[in-house]
C-alpha cells in the first residue's frame, strides 16, 4: 500500500518534471499538465502521509548506486509521513492555486520551464524528508535549494529579484556547508553515510563531536530555517520569487530544516543533551520570534511582512523544540514529548496558514500588480472570497482563538510552564521568560495582522490599482478556499491531530502522552494533567456562536427589527479622501517610538518654504528607515572581509595559461609526495 | 449537566446584568469626589435601551467587518467571563480553556475592534486602533507572567482550581509576596485593557488622548449598546479576576443554595469595592501621555517578574 502510493507519487512529480518541458510551447496546455500532475501527486502524498503516519512499520526501499556511500535509500517512518503530509496539502493546494496564477506570466515567462521546477521543487522536498542515506539527503538538499533559487529568479528582468536570488544561492550554501561537515562528522565515526549508521553507531560519538554537530546542525539548517541572525536572506528571496512558490518556500521549504533538525538531535543523537544545548535553541527561538514580528510590522511590502513572520514561526516552533531538549535533559519524559509536539503541531499550523497568506499577498498582486500595502485599500468588498480566506489566515497566525495558531500556541505556552518541574533554579526562571517573550510576539502579531488586513482590505482604496481590482479567478479562490477550511479543522480538530503527531514524538520521547494531552473524550486539551491546564477548542468555538447568537438574541429583544441608515463618514466637514486615511506607516508609528532601542529609526524630513512667506510649506519630503542591524554589523563587514582576502588572492590568478600549467604541475607532485 | 447548564446561564446573566452597575457606580464616585451630584448608578441601563431602539447609522465606506465586530466583540468578551469563577470557585466551563484562553479570548475582540476602527477610514479610528494596538502588546506580556506567578502557587493556569485551591486555602505559601506584586502587576493591566485613567480616558471625546473611543467613534444605535456593554464586561471580567484569585473568600465552594447566595452577595460587594477603588484612582491621577504609558507598564512588568523570582527564592 505504502510503496504504491509512494511509488505514485513519485512518478507523478517525475513525469511533471518531464512532460511540461517537452510539450509544445503552448502556455494553456503546460500550465494544466504541470499543475495537475502536480495535484495528483499531493492527493498520493497526503494519503501516503496519512497511512505512514498510522502504519506500524516504516516504509524502507533502497537502491545501491555505483558510486561509494551513495545509496538512494528511502525511509517513511511517522516522522516523515508528517512532514510528507504537510508538504503534500501545501502542495496541492498551492498547485491548484497555480493553474489560475500562472496565466500572468504566459506572455513574460516560460511556463513549461516554471511548471517542470515546480515539479521538480515539490519532488525534491518530499525526497529530503524520506532520504536514509545522508549523501542521498545532501544531493536532494542541493536539488532542493538550487531548484528554489532559479524559481525565485522567475523574474530575473529585474535588478532586484536577481540581487535577492543571489543572495539566497549564497547564505543557502553557507548553510549546506555546515550541513556537510554535519554529516562528516557521523560519517568519520561510524564508516557509513548511512542514516542507520547515524543512528548506531558502532561506539558512540565523543562529547565534543556530539557538541560539534549540535552546533553545525544548528547553523547549517537554522540558515534555511531562517534563524535569526542568519535569516538575513528570507525577507528578500521568498517576496522575490512568484506567490505559489513564496508560498511554498515559507510554508514548507523551511520546515524541511526543521525535519532535518528534530531528525539530528533527537533521532541520531538519541535525544542525549547536555541542558544549555536546549537553552541555545530556546533562546535562539525566542529572538527569532521576537525579532521577526517586530521587522514585519515595519514592513509595507505585503510579501516581505509575511516572509519576516516566517522567521517569527520558526522561532515559536523553536521555543518548542527547545522546551523538549530542556524536559529531555532532565528526563522528564512526558513533558518533553509535549514540547516537541508542539512544535511539530505549529510546524504543520504554520505551514498551512502561512502558504495561505502568501497566495492571498499572491492574488492582491495579481488584481493591482502591486505589493506595496500603502496601495490597497477597500479591497474586501472588490475581492470578497480572498478577504475571507486572508483574514482566516490573519486570525490563525495571531494566535487568536478558535483557530489552529492558538491551539499550537498554547500548547508551546503549557509547556514552557510546566518549567517549575526542573530542577534548576536558572531555568526555571528562563522558560516563563520566554513565554512572556511569547505572549509579546503574540500580541505583536495580532498588531501586525490587524494592519496587513485593515490596511489591505479595509476603508477606502488608497490608488487607482485598489480601485480597479476584482476578484481572482476561480482556481486560485479553490487554492486559498482550501487552505482555510484545513486551518479551521486543525484549530477545531486536536483530538484527530495529536494521536497522529504522538506517533511522530513517541519514538524520540520514549513515551506516548496521547491520552495524557488529550481529555474527556478527546473533546480537551489537557496537557499531561487536567488539574493544571485544559483548553477545549471545539466547544470556545461553539460557545462564541452561540454567544454571538445571544447578543443577537439582546438585539432583537431589546430594539427588534430596525433598518440601518448608510451615510457616508464624517470628515471633520470636508468629504472624506483616501489620502486622509491612516497609513501602515502611521499606524505602527507608536510601536516604532516605543521599541527605538531595536529599531534604531533614522527620520529624515525637508521641507521647502514657499518664497513669500514661512507659514506655508511648499513640499514636504518624509523619509525613515530602520537600522538593518545584522546586515550593517554582522554581514557588511564580513562581506568587506572576502573581498579583500580575494583581493589579496588575485596575485595567484595571473591570467596566464603557462602559470597555471605551473600550478597543476606543482599540485601533482606535492600530492604524489603525500601519497609516498 | 443540567446543573452545569444553569449555573452557566446565571454565571451569564449576572455578568451582562452587573456589568453596566459597575460602570455607573465608577461614575457615580468620581462625580461626587468631583462635588457633583451625577447622574444615577442605573444610567448605563436606560443608555444602554435607548441606545438599541435606535436607528444605527452606518458609514458606508465600511464593510461587513464593522458590523459584524459587535457581535464578535460581545461574544469574545462573555466567553472570557465565562471561563473566570464568579460566584461560585467551580465553574462548570473550567475545561473549555485556562488562562492564556482567557487572555486570547480577549486578543480576539481587540484584534476585530482595531480593525473596526480602521474600517471607516476616518482619521480618528485609526489613530485609535494604532494606539490600542500598542497598549495593548505592552499589557499582554505582564499579564501572562503575573498570572503565572500566581499559577505557581496554586499548580495549575485553570482559573477555576486556582480561585477554588485558594478558596479552601490549599497550597498556599505562608510569605504573600509574590501574591502582592502579581497583584500590583494584574491591577495596572486591568487598568490598561479596560482602558481607565491614567491609561486611556473612557469620558472623553478629545483626539489627543483617547484610545478606546476614538476605535468605537463610528458605532450608533444597537452596534454601539453591543461596544459598550462589551466594554463594561471586559471590565467585569477583570475585577472579578482580580477579586477572586486575590481575595476568593466568601466564594462557593459547593453548589447548595445558602453558599451560592453567599457567594453571590459577597461577589457583589467585592466588585462593587473595587469599582469605588477605581473611581478614586481615576479621579486622582491625571492621564499620562501615550508615551508614558509604556513606563507604568513596563513596571508591572517587572513586578511580575519579581513576584515570580520572589516565589522561587522563597520556596528554595
Amino acid at each position: 500500500m505504502m510503496s504504491v502510493l509512494l511509488a505514485a507519487l513519485l512518478t507523478c512529480y517525475a513525469v511533471g518534471v518531464v512532460l511540461p518541458a517537452c510539450l509544445p510551447r503552448r502556455p494553456k496546455l503546460q500550465n494544466f499538465v504541470a499543475h495537475g500532475l502536480a495535484c495528483a501527486a499531493g492527493l498520493f502524498g497526503a494519503a501516503l502521509g496519512m497511512v505512514g503516519l498510522v502504519a506500524s512499520e516504516p516504509l524502507t526501499a533502497s537502491i545501491s548506486s555505483s558510486i561509494p556511500y551513495l545509496s538512494f535509500a528511502v525511509r517513511l517512518d511517522p516522522l516523515a509521513a508528517f512532514f510528507i503530509l504537510t508538504i503534500s496539502v501545501v502542495g496541492f493546494a498551492a498547485s491548484m492555486y497555480a493553474v489560475g496564477y500562472v496565466t500572468e506570466f504566459y506572455r513574460r515567462a516560460p511556463i513549461g520551464l516554471i511548471g517542470s521546477l515546480f515539479n521538480g521543487f515539490l519532488l525534491s522536498m518530499t525526497l529530503v524528508v524520506i532520504a536514509d542515506n545522508g549523501f542521498f539527503f545532501l544531493i536532494v538538499w542541493e536539488l532542493m535549494s538550487l531548484l528554489s533559487y532559479f524559481l525565485v529568479v522567475t523574474e530575473h528582468e529585474k535588478a532586484d529579484v536577481r540581487y535577492a536570488g543571489l543572495f539566497y544561492l549564497i547564505m543557502t550554501h553557507v548553510g549546506t556547508a555546515f550541513i556537510i561537515l554535519t554529516f562528516l562528522i557521523f560519517f568519520q565515526e561510524g564508516g557509513s553515510f548511512s542514516f542507520e549508521t547515524f543512528r548506531h553507531p558502532e561506539q558512540p560519538l565523543p562529547e565534543g563531536m556530539r557538541t560539534l554537530v549540535f552546533l553545525m546542525a544548528l547553523i547549517g539548517f537554522g540558515t534555511k530555517a531562517g534563524i535569526v541572525p542568519l535569516h538575513v536572506w528570507l525577507p528578500y528571496a521568498h517576496p522575490a520569487a512568484p506567490s505559489h512558490i513564496s508560498a511554498l518556500m515559507s510554508g514548507v521549504m523551511i520546515k524541511t530544516a526543521i525535519y532535518a533538525l528534530v531528525r539530528v538531535y533527537f533521532d541520531f543523537l538519541g535525544g542525549q543533551f547536555p541542558w544549555w544545548w536546549g537553552f541555545v535553541v530556546l533562546v535562539v527561538g525566542a529572538i527569532s520570534a521576537l525579532l521577526g514580528v517586530m521587522y514585519a510590522l515595519m514592513e509595507h511590502d505585503l510579501k516581505s511582512l509575511l516572509a519576516y513572520h516566517s522567521v517569527e514561526n520558526i522561532g515559536i516552533i523553536l521555543l518548542g523544540l527547545g522546551a523538549g531538549m530542556i524536559f529531555l535533559t532532565y528526563g522528564i519524559k512526558e513533558f518533553a514529548a509535549l514540547g516537541l509536539l508542539a512544535g511539530l503541531y505549529h510546524t504543520i499550523n504554520h505551514a498551512i496558514f502561512k502558504a495561505l497568506l502568501f497566495l492571498g499577498a499572491g492574488s492582491l498582486l495579481y488584481a493591482t500588480h502591486t505589493r506595496n500595502m500603502e496601495e490597497y485599500g477597500g479591497l474586501l468588498r472588490r475581492m470578497p472570497w480572498t478577504g475571507v480566506c486572508f483574514l482566516i489566515g490573519a486570525v490563525s497566525i495571531a494566535a487568536l482563538p478558535p483557530t489552529n495558531g492558538f491551539v499550537s500556541e498554547w500548547l508551546v505556552f503549557q509547556s514552557l510552564f510546566l518549567s517549575f518541574h526542573i530542577p534548576s533554579i536558572f531555568l526555571k526562571l528562563m522558560l516563563p521568560l520566554a513565554a512572556a517573550m511569547l505572549a509579546l510576539t503574540g500580541v505583536l502579531a495580532l498588531a501586525c495582522f490587524a494592519k496587513a488586513f485593515g490596511i489591505s482590505f479595509l476603508a477606502l482604496p488608497r490608488s487607482s490599482h485598489a480601485r480597479r481590482a476584482g476578484e481572482v479567478p476561480v482556481p486560485m479562490r479553490v487554492g486559498m478556499a482550501l487552505l482555510a477550511v484545513v486551518c479551521i479543522v486543525l484549530g477545531l480538530a486536536p483530538m484527530a491531530v495529536v494521536p497522529l503527531l504522538d506517533r511522530v514524538v513517541s519514538p524520540f520521547a520514549g513515551v506516548s502522552i496521547e491520552d495524557k494531552v488529550l481529555a474527556l473524550d478527546g473533546w480537551a486539551l489537557a496537557p499531561v494533567n487536567v488539574e493544571f491546564s485544559s483548553l477545549s477548542p471545539p466547544f470556545l468555538a461553539l460557545l462564541l456562536v452561540v454567544l454571538s447568537m445571544v447578543g443577537f438574541g439582546l438585539v432583537m429583544a431589546f430594539g427588534g427589527l430596525v433598518k440601518k441608515r448608510y451615510h457616508k463618514t464624517w470628515g471633520c466637514g470636508i468629504n472624506l479622501t483616501p489620502r486622509m486615511e491612516y497609513t501602515a506607516t502611521g499606524f505602527v508609528q507608536p510601536i516604532k517610538r516605543v521599541f527605538s532601542t531595536i529599531y534604531q529609526p533614522t527620520v529624515k524630513l525637508e521641507t521647502e518654504f514657499l518664497e513669500e512667506s514661512r507659514y506655508f510649506a511648499k513640499r514636504r519630503r518624509f523619509e525613515f528607515h530602520i537600522e538593518p542591524v545584522f546586515q550593517k554589523y554582522l554581514y557588511d563587514p564580513m562581506v568587506v572581509f572576502f573581498t579583500a582576502m580575494a583581493e589579496r588572492l588575485r596575485v595567484v590568478q595571473a591570467g596566464n595559461l603557462h602559470l597555471y600549467l605551473a600550478y597543476i604541475f606543482i599540485t601533482l607532485i606535492v600530492l604524489l609526495l603525500i601519497a609516498v | 449537566m443540567l446543573q452545569a447548564t444553569i449555573l452557566v446561564i446565571v454565571q451569564t446573566i449576572v455578568l451582562l446584568a452587573v456589568s453596566p452597575f459597575i460602570v455607573g457606580l465608577i461614575r457615580k464616585v468620581k462625580a461626587r469626589l468631583q462635588l457633583r451630584r451625577g447622574a444615577g448608578v442605573f444610567q448605563p441601563y436606560l443608555d444602554l435601551a435607548k441606545l438599541f431602539r435606535k436607528q444605527p447609522v452606518v458609514s458606508s465606506t465600511t464593510s461587513w467587518i464593522f458590523t459584524a465586530t459587535p457581535y464578535i466583540l460581545f461574544a469574545s468578551t462573555l466567553a472570557a467571563g465565562l471561563l473566570v469563577p464568579v460566584f461560585v470557585s467551580q465553574t462548570p466551563l473550567n475545561f473549555a480553556g485556562n488562562i492564556i484562553a482567557l487572555v486570547y479570548l480577549l486578543a480576539l475582540g481587540t484584534f476585530f475592534l482595531i480593525l473596526a476602527g480602521l474600517d471607516a477610514g476616518s482619521v480618528f479610528g485609526g489613530m485609535g486602533s494604532s494606539r490600542e494596538a500598542i497598549v495593548a502588546s505592552l499589557t499582554e506580556p505582564a499579564m501572562i507572567l503575573s498570572i503565572f506567578a500566581i499559577a505557581l502557587t496554586a499548580g495549575s493556569t485553570n482559573l477555576s482550581t486556582i480561585v477554588h485551591k485558594t478558596a479552601l486555602l490549599e497550597g498556599i505559601v505562608t510569605d504573600p509576596s509574590p501574591h502582592l506584586m502579581a497583584l500590583a502587576a494584574l491591577f495596572i493591566v486591568a487598568i490598561a485593557e479596560t482602558g481607565r485613567v491614567p491609561v486611556d480616558n473612557p469620558a472623553t471625546h478629545l483626539e489627543l488622548t483617547m484610545i478606546h473611543e476614538a476605535m468605537i467613534l463610528e458605532y450608533s444605535g444597537r452596534y454601539l449598546a453591543l461596544v459598550e456593554w462589551a466594554a463594561g464586561l471586559k471590565l467585569m471580567v477583570f475585577l472579578t479576576l482580580i477579586a477572586n484569585v486575590f481575595a476568593p473568600w466568601g466564594i462557593a465552594t459547593s453548589v447548595e443554595p445558602a453558599t451560592l447566595g453567599i457567594g453571590l452577595v459577597t461577589y457583589l460587594a467585592k466588585v462593587s469595592a473595587l469599582a469605588l477603588l477605581i473611581g478614586v484612582i481615576e479621579s486622582m491621577f491625571a492621564k499620562l501621555r501615550l508615551f508614558r504609558v509604556t513606563d507604568l507598564l513596563g513596571v508591572a512588568f517587572i513586578l511580575a517578574l519579581l513576584g515570580l523570582v520572589f516565589f522561587y527564592v522563597l520556596r528554595g
